[in-house]
């Protein structure tokens, strides 16, 4: 392109001039529609805003005709304030409080650059949540990885949780659980799934919407630099290895064969150098400024509209805020402060630098606006106003660079209905049944199976992790990790509380991806029930492979159909959510792993129930039905590295009776400890119930013993009954229609199964302690 | 009259509202400072919370040393006003020389939030009068520069004098020289510490309610000295 800038006119007079659409991620009959929207070519800022727009991870153009399911089978909610298609869904909890909570991907930049790529996706959503008007109060992470022992992880994981802990911690904002996996098909694609949790006043709710004509447009926050170029387009909304790796592929590999090839690690070598530097580098103090400054903008009734700046930097934000308001803007890009004077008006729009914000302002309230800024040593700046021309218009160096119609860009994007296939290899899969594999006999074997799962690193003991982020700050932090839901407290007058559980398992997705979506659900809804608080709405991120494979396609539509169906079964509606494709290395994509996160509320956090057994002779219970299901379970994976047959049963109306005795039960304090029965089944909840608080317990199990101790059958709580109210608590379980079996009594040093074996709580807590220290290096001297 | 007791605010302090919330809890006023403010306003005490301030840009604390608010609280400080830095407020004491020593990165260069057992060695100051001699507390430690040095005559020092507030018991966490968890001025009315007491003011947010003690003893103390004085 020569020097001279491509402005309005110019385009208008070249029509012939070639573009780089490929390049930026658009494909040419894209590109056409551009041409026809405009009537003419567009400029190279156009160009820009469009390939940004139009890209995967901003339009959803591949996932939108799937995700219309959530509102069209929405439960009825009285709770929901807003919904899908805002920065993140909000839901009344009572007293006047409301809740907004989001989860997102930064998969792709935390593979290029660890460290960076997982700290900018905690800042991300974090300014999501701040955009709604709520001071965020939390944060959760749900981490998959290759091979704990792989070469990569080693690299990957201890960047990942480095990132994190450095920009959380920096941030003030507790961290209170998430999820920690490992499998090998996220070898060359790692899932790093960030969620933020905020809390408002009802009346201070903020949309994403530019109104008023006059009205100024404020870009305020970090300068904007050279970082992220393209992010949005080049790096989350494509797939590593050769381009176009995916097409046509038959879907997912085998049992456990997906992934597993190192073609990642050497492959993306390349891709490695030239993608690192769409990665954004974070700046977490200056989020703390802007998370304060915005708060007191927002009690000085000083903004309009607001919009946080993420993927597509200012493309997106005035995009979105002119469509959101149906009103045009004016933007001058000379104003916008640059940390590099050569910028161009295509980069300033796509650059995705972080720790920026854009409102827009009444004329009047600019000073005061300015004068809260300086306070906190925020850089604000007026950029352009709203106009009255449903235009969206920019100048730079005093000529006219872009002039669209905002809403072709932000919400007229392309929809595509890909084709789905149901891949060849699912019935290979459904038919390779986990019953013939040899199973553990007698005492010594379980009990060293037990050991084993306990000591694998999927279900080792994370405080590894966990201890590396903080989750005091605030000083509302009622429950964290290890516990079944992380619980804050929202009112210290009055007690009001929220849970919050993210759950996805990979595996039983991989065998049905409408049942592991479920499952998934059904998981968190249980977790956060179990701490008794009433489980209430559901955010979701959904990670899959290339959306051109018909065969991930077809895990997706099910996934979505799968959750959609679920939420409506459980009374609880989708609020909003993420999509990640293209996770995948060349051919083989990950598992589907659909990661959901539910929201539930505690009438008074006071009541909360932890996973610890603490009475000696408190009897200890088990709620649900045990059959024998091993399809996709831990114990298949970890003992024989198998992924086969039919995922465990689900049930909805089971789950939610179950839900309805655990937090009935809370309420009415009948319950010293309550754990969800999950991966590696009974046993493995038993073993973390004993080591909570180093108390031990005596259970006897009636019919199979391997069957009882390590199915994963759903719709399963273990819980431990104040001494007392037993009689009480069988009786709510009856009235509910849920069974209950008296398996023994909490006490003791040791976890003992009666006539089978016993282990001694130190010798599980060696096993569950060790794993992690062990692969990525002691936390402390001498440990 | 309810005793006033200074928090101040700088630019990314994280444990301000908590610190607050733990002075409001042992029965005084919390007053929030800004960290430009150049008036102590006739407070009766002062903390430093914890946090990252100024992004621990430059090194921890090494920033917040020079805010216009240091300016009247070092004199006041050396003029016996009661003072206690939380972990980044510790950083900065001893940044402002109101404190012996330094904090370094842990031993184990990582960030480490975890309940540590802490011993109180030194009684006879207005933020520990509370403790016994020896008492054993469990507290919070949450930070990635928390292991404090100083040379080997100013240890000798600092141990001779009764000036090491708190060590750590039951396991060096993060590389301490001595274990040393906490120290104070010579005049005992500066104390830093690294662990956070004001996450230790109840068993529903904390590991219990060890760490009020530091927020009740200044009370009493200073109404101690009003009624002696």
């Amino acid at each position: 392109m020569s020097g001279a800038t491509d402005t309005v006119g110019r385009a208008a007079a070249t029509p012939g001039q070639p573009q780089p659409y490929a390049e930026l991620g658009l494909t040419s009959a894209e590109y056409a529609r551009i041409g026809e929207l405009l009537g003419r070519r567009p400029t190279d800022a156009e160009l820009a805003i469009y390939s940004v727009m139009w890209s995967e991870h901003c339009s959803y153009k591949s996932s939108k005709v799937h995700l219309r399911r959530f509102a069209e089978s929405a439960p009825p909610s009285a709770a929901l304030l807003a919904g899908i298609g805002q920065n993140a869904g909000v839901v009344d909890i009572g007293q006047g409080y409301a809740v907004t909570f989001k989860v997102e991907s930064h998969n792709h930049p935390s593979y290029v650059e660890p460290f960076q790529g997982a700290a900018t996706g905690v800042g991300g959503i974090v300014r999501d949540i701040l955009a709604m008007g709520a001071r965020p109060v939390a944060v959760m992470d749900s981490l998959r990885f290759g091979p704990a022992d792989a070469h990569d992880t080693r690299r990957v994981l201890p960047g990942v949780v480095s990132g994190i802990s450095f920009y959380g911690n920096c941030l003030g904002l507790p961290n209170i659980g998430g999820e920690l996996a490992f499998d090998p098909c996220y070898r060359g694609n790692p899932l790093v799934n960030a969620l933020c949790v905020g809390v408002m006043r009802h009346q201070d709710l903020k949309l994403a919407a530019a109104r008023g004509t006059g009205n100024k447009v404020i870009l305020f926050g970090s300068r904007t630099g050279p970082d992220g170029i393209g992010g949005a387009s080049v790096l989350a909304s494509a797939t590593f290895g050769g381009p176009g790796g995916a097409g046509g592929a038959g879907g997912p590999g085998g049992p456990g064969g997906a992934g597993d090839g190192a073609a990642g690690t050497g492959g993306v070598a390349s891709a490695d150098s030239a993608k690192r530097p769409s990665v954004q580098v974070g700046d977490p103090f200056m989020e703390k400024l802007l998370i304060e400054c915005c708060l007191e903008l927002y009690a000085a009734g000083l903004v309009t509209g607001i919009q946080d700046l993420g993927a597509a930097g200012v493309a997106c934000a005035t995009t979105e805020l002119a469509a959101g308001g149906g009103s045009g803007m004016r933007v001058d890009l000379d104003t916008v402060p640059l940390r590099d004077p050569a910028l161009g008006p295509a980069e300033i729009l796509m650059s995705e630098s972080q720790e920026r914000m854009m409102a827009v302002v009444e004329p009047a309230h600019v000073g005061h606006f300015m004068e809260v800024c300086a306070r906190w040593g925020v850089l604000a700046t007026v950029i352009g106003e709203v106009t009255g021309t449903g235009r969206l218009e920019m100048t730079w160096r005093g000529e006219q660079v872009v002039d669209i119609p905002p809403a072709s860009a932000a919400d007229e994007g392309p929809v595509y209905h890909r084709p789905i296939q149901r891949p060849a290899s699912q019935d290979a899969m459904a038919a390779d049944d986990p019953a013939a594999l040899p199973r553990p006999e007698g005492g010594p074997e379980l009990r060293a199976t037990l050991l084993s799962l306990l000591a694998s690193p999927g279900l080792a003991d994370k405080s590894w992790v966990t201890e590396q982020y903080d989750r005091h700050v605030r000083g509302n932090t009622v429950l964290a990790t290890p516990q079944d839901a992380g619980v804050i407290r929202i009112d210290e007058q009055t007690g009001l509380g929220i849970a919050l559980a993210t759950d996805g398992n990979g595996r039983f997705s991989l065998l049905d991806p409408y049942a592991g979506a479920e499952l998934a659900l059904a998981e968190a809804y249980r977790n956060v029930a179990a701490t008794g608080a009433v489980p209430l709405a559901v955010t979701n991120c959904l990670n899959f492979g290339s959306p051109e494979d018909p065969g991930v396609m077809w895990q997706f539509s099910e996934a979505v159909r799968g959750l959609a169906d679920g939420c409506a079964a459980l009374g609880v509606p989708v609020t909003g959510g993420n999509v990640s494709f293209y996770n995948q290395t060349d051919e083989a994509p990950i598992h589907p792993t659909p990661v959901i996160g539910v929201l539930g509320v505690h009438a008074d956090v006071t009541r909360r129930v932890p996973i610890g057994l603490r009475t000696e002779g408190a009897p200890i219970v088990l709620l649900g039905r045990t059959e024998a299901e091993f399809g996709g379970s831990a114990w298949a994976q970890v003992t024989h590295g198998h992924c086969g047959g039919r995922p465990p049963e689900v049930d909805l109306a089971a789950e939610r009776a179950l839900a309805a005795v655990l937090t009935a039960a809370a309420a009415d304090g009948l319950l010293e400890a309550a754990h969800d029965l999950s991966e590696g089944g009974l046993a493995i909840a038993l073993a973390e119930c004993c080591l909570d608080q180093r108390v031990g317990c005596q259970v006897a199990l009636q019919g199979d013993l391997f069957t009882e101790l390590f199915s994963e059958s759903a719709a399963r709580a273990v819980v431990a009954v104040r001494p007392g109210s037993e009689r009480a608590f069988t009786a709510l379980a009856a009235r509910r229609g849920v069974p209950v079996q008296r398996l023994g009594v909490a006490g003791g040093d040791s976890l003992v199964v009666q006539g089978s074996f016993d282990i001694p709580v130190g010798e599980l807590e060696a096993a569950h302690r060790g794993t992690l220290p062990a692969l990525f290096g002691a936390l402390r001297p001498g440990s | 009259m309810t005793a006033r007791v200074g928090v101040i605010t700088f630019p990314g302090s994280l444990d301000d509202a908590d610190a607050a919330r733990a002075v409001a809890r042992a029965g005084a006023e919390p007053v929030p400072l800004w960290h430009g403010d150049r008036d102590l306003r006739g407070l009766a005490a002062v903390i430093l919370p914890g946090g990252f301030s100024y992004g621990d840009y430059l090194r921890c604390g090494a920033i917040a040393r020079f805010a216009p608010v240091m300016g009247e609280l070092i004199p006041a400080a050396r003029a016996g006003l009661p003072v206690l830095g939380i972990c980044n407020g510790f950083q900065i004491l001893c940044e402002a020389h109101l404190l012996p020593g330094a904090l370094t990165r842990n031993a184990g260069l990582r960030f480490i939030d975890r309940v540590v057992r802490v011993r109180i060695e030194e009684t006879r100051t207005p933020w520990t009068a509370d403790y016994a001699q020896d008492q054993e507390i469990s507290v919070v430690l949450k930070s990635g520069e928390g292991a404090y040095v100083a040379d080997p005559a100013t240890l000798v020092r600092l141990t001779a004098a009764g000036q090491v507030v708190a060590r750590y018991a039951g396991g060096n966490p993060n590389g301490s020289v001595g274990d040393i968890a906490g120290v104070r001025n010579e005049a005992g009315n500066v104390v830093g510490l690294m662990p956070h007491p004001e996450h230790a003011i109840d068993a529903l947010t904390g590991p219990g309610a060890d760490g009020l003690g530091f927020f009740t003893s200044v009370l009493r103390v200073m109404a101690e000295e009003m009624a002696g004085g």
